[in-house]
């Protein structure tokens, strides 16, 4: 039998242990959600682009299909090879047989969201091909052997002085040189030297065109740039959802996703791929894993308009006070905690309740995606599927049972107050999680309804 | 049956009903466009040179340091066209011109034909895009009017140099591309 | 006009002065309040951890207690989202009616009531804490994430307050962390948003936290006793109802 993943509330507990780091990781994100507004408020048409960019993606949704062929169809005749991936388990293999059948032994990977959900580098080193990951940040997770906490920001969990000390042991940089310049320039050298030397480069996709058969790739180091037009195969994976219509719609987008996501007015580089270089050969690996599924769940399928700028990670005083890994998923934050359960729902059960349901993640996504409330229509099918255990269910029902009965209810909050007031200590301890680090509300002689009745009992019908 | 077919069938049995697709507005700035795209280009790491003519371009090219390739000049620069990323990492300086500068993010659209190979805005140190005044656009919205992406293999919106915050969100100006990056408009 | 009085299960229990600050404020503003003995929930607890499903009950009973009034109000943004969108029967007729005419106290004051002045002091320093639900899902202010014109429903009845001296936070509509169940289930997350919030008008040296929904403010006011802070918390309700 599996085990399921350490749940969210304990892994962000032990998260918590560490009060200036977890103020420190707060503030950061918190730094980077206000450059968002301040980027946004620079744009007067705002929330006009954020309807329009949901429109579009509802839109493109409603006919899937017929882009996807689309797509597909003009795409071949750019000269770019398209393969078909159910799930992760083809991905990974379709990517190995292109790789094998070039005896790449090298491959430079820039940042896919994609690649991570499906497995592949693990995939890869095992057949002993060496994937080495070049996004900054990226890069620095590969080295310390963990996983990205952040879609955009993949080692915001680190301060400068881990880094340090992980280019110190891998890349002999200088002992205690925690100065990002420095630490950013030795990776350069060291990467550079990959990006001239490997076999083969693989990207994600930020957007597909429909009309034109091509793609976009969003970057600001270059770091996919320089692995695609420095090597003679490049294998770009998306996600089927990655798709839009039009040539024209990139503008809506390209507006809001460096803007929700870090910001800037744009990332730096916005580069169109929509044929190979002449010499080189071009993939590009559509993948299904579980979309298709969630596309016919109504109350779930505009998860499926993500563009995946982070927006709502950086907003989520959940995720900024837990951290990326707590989520035990590809994608954290709240995308990721409407994305898992679609994917497993027993292992990821407990990530539609990693929320306050406030809605700051709602408000700040580009692409309108009810987040909140579909974080708690999961809850009810997560219920509903038995996923909360049988104790949760016997409380619930008393619950349940109590409210409806207005004599019962009060006989058991009169009984309660009661007893607070009596015995303070049968709530004042360490197994009641109220309690840890805050007191109990004081509990008042008399309840509203009894002063009502003393004061206003004239007018009791 | 295949995995594209099934994965075709089952986005057709379970796509939501008919959702019509929006016409995009024109949208109306005031801003003067070459204050506004000074602005936002020093705002992410970049300069802009205003020059009056091709005779004072010229001048200023010659005035740059270390190796030199100018696309510009199609002749000299063709010899790059099949060059590797071993050949052409030790270049300072890349010169290509640009297409179409927008105001509102200091994008400027670079397209394959005009950079000979693909490699050359990225590889070098230093990248100088030159653009005419009058292709300076407000929004990407107009941007996109007046291209047509696919019109080469390959095409590139680059607004300023490289740059990475991975390490605590400081910024690092040059990160894997150049490290330096100027836009040099012409005309009056 | 006849209005309802719907006061959310923990207040009526714990925070009774809320309740009747709430109550005296609609009669002083000529209402008839009538406070239906035999509700006890709006079923948002169960609802949000997973179990609508069960809600039947309770929704029945909400439903009897509260037909008939030309309002329903109550001192608490959440419990009135919930019902809003989740407050569903047999009787579909009733159900929306409700559903439709019920009304968060801050919202009822300023879009019903419209009121123009308050006869009210209270010569404090305070700042508010936003409630979510009322805020984001409710539309009572304007939200910091939307690019929109700025509004408070609170703070322009605050204003009307004499004395008052009102301090906004800089993060000045962060989530409190107690989101219900969340509260005891992810109870380090929840209480650390607690602390945030709580340090943060600290810092502005307020004397009070006042706010729209006595959920937060009851974990707010956890964690500052438990801080033994000299900060207290009040309803809005009982700002507005102070002499
Ligand atoms: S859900 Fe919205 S805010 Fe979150 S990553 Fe996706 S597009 Fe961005």
């Amino acid at each position: 039998m599996s085990t399921l993943p350490v749940s969210h509330s304990k892994a962000a507990e032990a998260f918590l242990a560490d009060k200036p780091y977890v103020s420190w990781h707060d503030e950061t994100l918190w730094f980077v959600r206000s450059k968002r507004d301040k980027a946004a408020r620079s744009v007067p048409e705002w929330e006009t682009l954020r309807e329009l960019a949901s429109a579009v993606k509802a839109h493109t949704l409603s006919r899937l299909d017929e882009y996807l062929v689309q797509f597909e169809s003009n795409a071949k005749k750019n000269g770019i090879h398209v393969h078909w991936a159910n799930d992760a388990a083809e991905h990974n293999s379709i990517i190995t047989e292109i790789l094998r059948s070039h005896n790449v032994q090298k491959v430079v990977k820039s940042k896919s969201m994609l690649t991570e959900e499906c497995g592949l580098n693990p995939y890869l080193a095992e057949r002993g091909i060496s994937v080495i990951d070049t996004d900054l940040g990226e890069y620095i997770v590969q080295l310390r052997n963990e996983h990205p906490s952040h879609i955009v920001l993949p080692a915001i969990h680190l301060k400068k002085e881990a880094v340090s000390d992980t280019f110190h042991e891998h890349l002999h940089t200088e002992k205690n040189n925690n100065d990002p310049v420095y630490l950013t320039r030795s990776a350069r050298t060291v990467l550079r030297n990959h990006f001239i030397t490997a076999d083969a480069a693989i990207t994600g996709v930020n957007f597909a065109v429909a009309e034109t058969g091509g793609f976009v790739i969003c970057t600001n180091e270059g770091n996919a740039d320089m692995g695609a037009h420095a090597s003679k195969l490049h294998i770009a994976c998306m996600g089927f959802e990655k798709i839009i219509p039009r040539a024209e719609d990139l503008g809506i987008f390209l507006r809001l996703l460096a803007r929700s996501a870090t910001g800037q007015p744009v990332t730096t580089y916005s580069s169109h791929f929509h044929r190979p270089a002449p010499g080189q050969e071009l993939h590009l690996v559509l993948v299904n894993n579980g979309r298709a599924r969630q596309l016919g769940r109504p109350e779930f399928r505009n998860s499926l308009k993500c563009i995946r700028c982070a927006a709502c990670f950086n907003t989520c005083p959940v995720y900024r006070r837990s951290g990326g890994h707590s989520y035990h998923n590809a994608v954290a934050g709240p995308i990721g905690a409407i994305l898992a359960p679609n994917l497993d729902m027993k292992n990821n059960a407990d990530l539609p309740f990693a929320s306050t349901l406030c809605g700051s993640c709602t408000n700040v996504c580009p692409v309108k995606i009810n987040i909140h409330e579909q974080l708690w229509s999961w809850r009810q099918v997560l219920m509903k599927e038995g996923y909360g255990g049988k104790a949760k269910e016997a409380a619930m029902k008393t619950m349940a049972a109590v409210l409806s009965k207005p004599g019962l209810f009060v006989r058991t909050a009169n009984t309660a107050r009661k007893l607070m007031r009596a015995v303070p200590w049968l709530f004042n301890n360490k197994l009641n999680p109220w309690y840890r680090q805050r007191e109990m509300p004081s509990a008042p002689a008399q309840s509203f309804k009894t002063w009502y009745k003393k004061n206003r009992n004239e007018q009791q019908g | 049956m295949s995995s594209r077919d099934e994965i075709l069938s089952m986005i057709r049995e379970n796509r939501p009903a008919f959702s019509p697709l929006p016409e995009i507005p024109v949208f109306i700035h005031e801003k003067p466009l070459a204050e506004w795209f000074t602005e936002t280009l020093t705002g992410i790491g970049g300069k802009v040179v205003h020059l009056k003519d091709t005779g004072e371009v010229e001048t200023r090219i010659q005035q740059q340091h270390g190796g030199v390739i100018n696309t510009t000049d199609l002749s000299a620069a063709a010899k790059y066209r099949h060059a590797t990323a071993q050949e052409l990492e030790a270049v300072d300086t890349v010169i290509v011109p640009g297409i179409i500068a927008v105001a509102e993010n200091a994008a400027v659209w670079v397209n394959e034909k005009d950079m000979i190979n693909r490699l050359l805005p990225f590889i070098c140190r230093q990248l100088i895009i030159i653009v005419q005044l009058t292709d300076l656009v407000p929004d990407m919205h107009s941007a996109y009017k007046k291209i047509r992406i696919d019109e080469a293999g390959f095409g590139v919106f680059i607004a300023g140099p490289s740059k990475t915050a991975d390490i605590e969100q400081s910024l690092v100006i040059g990160a894997h591309g150049p490290l330096a990056m100027e836009v040099w408009f012409v005309g009056e | 006009m006849r209005v309802g009085l719907f006061i959310p299960c923990y207040v009526d229990q714990f925070y009774p002065q809320v309740a009747i600050a709430t109550m005296e404020l609609l009669e002083k503003l000529g209402c008839e309040v009538v406070y239906p003995a035999a509700q006890t929930c709006c079923g948002q607890p169960m609802a949000n951890s997973g179990f609508e499903s069960y809600a039947a009950g309770c929704n029945a009973n909400f439903i009897k207690q509260f037909r008939g009034f030309d309002y329903v109000v109550c001192p608490s943004g959440s419990c009135v989202l919930h019902v809003k969108e989740h407050l569903h029967d047999a009787d579909e007729s009733t159900a929306s009616v409700i559903r439709n005419t019920v009304y968060e106290l801050t919202e009822f004051l300023t879009d019903i009531l419209k009121v123009e002045q308050l006869n009210a002091s209270f010569p404090f320093k305070v700042g508010l804490h936003v409630s979510c639900h009322g805020q984001r899902m409710l539309h009572l202010a304007s939200m910091s994430e939307r690019m929109l014109p700025p509004f408070s429903k609170a703070l322009s009845l605050l204003h009307k307050v004499a004395g008052i001296e009102l301090i906004d936070p800089v993060r000045a509509d962060e989530c409190c962390g107690f989101g219900g169940t969340f509260c005891v289930t992810e109870e380090a997350v929840s209480v650390a948003m607690g602390q945030s919030r709580v340090e943060e008008h600290a810092a502005n040296d307020v004397e009070y936290i006042t706010g729209g929904d006595m959920s937060c403010l009851m974990h707010l006011e956890g964690i500052l006793k438990r801080q033994r802070s000299n900060i207290k918390v009040i309803h809005l309700a009982q700002i507005l109802n102070a002499q």
